[in-house]
């Protein structure tokens, strides 16, 4: 009947690869972070997925955990970089070497 | 079948925008593919029966979280973004094939435990009501626990972004 969990799982562990590399190659730390959201749903993909196999609603509620975390991440995260280009004018992780300045 | 087509289709729309995310040099239009692979994931969240999170996922991440994403880009960037050679190219090329010893580690794992026993039935058509009172009984804690994380986030931005009253 339904497509068999292992589909969603194997789906799961591309879009994380593609967030990591994203992390890697990208100097923009606001498409960064977009890439760690793309992680972060791959892992609520997953999540779901096992849920779904073990006919479980722990995985569910453990991705509203995750979805509530980004959230607070996504906002902390901005601001840190609305900080940092209050003080430096431009934007790009391969000048921020330093920790304070 | 149409469960196959529906998660292939899904499945190509989701890896096409994160691909695009990733690819693509304006932040904004990687703001517009997240919003098509988030909106993706949450169709395959209903193609698994998990109806409350697909909406969650649609107000909570496509709806507040990349409005916040879209107005800190438009507030930040002014339309030049990442112009110009890259200083750390050599490294960066590193990449690509570490994203694929990435992937194939991580698609050995899934191969070798696709042999796990498949738990009893699927949830039943009551799945958002018994989500409720998983939440509110066993997750109780953590639930409350998450309140005071946003509180603090919200707490800690105010305090990032304020000026300097000097």
């Amino acid at each position: 009947m339904g497509v068999p969990e292992h589909y969603y799982v194997a789906l799961s562990a591309i879009l994380f690869t593609i967030g990591v590399v994203g992390v890697v190659i990208r100097r923009n730390p606001l498409v960064i972070f977009m890439s760690i959201e793309l992680m972060l749903n791959a892992a609520n993909l997953a999540l779901v997925a096992f849920g779904h196999r073990f006919g479980a609603l722990d995985g569910q509620a453990l991705v509203l955990f995750v979805m509530a975390v980004a959230a607070a991440e996504v906002a902390v995260g901005l601001a840190i970089i609305v900080v940092i280009f209050r003080a430096r004018r431009r934007l790009s992780v391969d000048d921020l070497s330093v920790m304070r300045w | 079948m149409t469960a196959y087509v529906a998660f292939f289709v899904l499945a190509a729309l989701a890896v096409g925008s994160a691909l695009g995310l990733v690819l693509r040099r304006n932040p904004i239009h990687g703001a517009l593919f997240l919003v098509a692979n988030l909106g993706s994931v949450a169709a395959l969240y209903l193609t698994l029966g998990a109806e409350f999170l697909a909406a969650a996922q649609v107000i909570v991440y496509a709806g507040a979280i990349m409005v916040l994403f879209v107005f800190a880009i438009m507030v930040l960037i002014p339309g030049k973004e990442e112009t110009g050679p890259d200083p750390r190219r050599p490294v960066r090329v590193l990449a690509a094939p570490l994203g694929v010893l990435l992937f194939l580690l991580l698609a050995f794992v899934v191969a070798r435990g696709t042999g796990a026993p498949a738990g009893a039935a699927a949830p039943g058509p009551t799945t958002i009501g018994a989500l409720g009172r998983l939440l509110f009984a066993r997750y109780l804690f953590p639930f409350e626990l998450t309140s005071v994380l946003l509180l603090a986030a919200m707490i800690g931005v105010l305090l990032l972004a304020r000026k300097k009253a000097s």
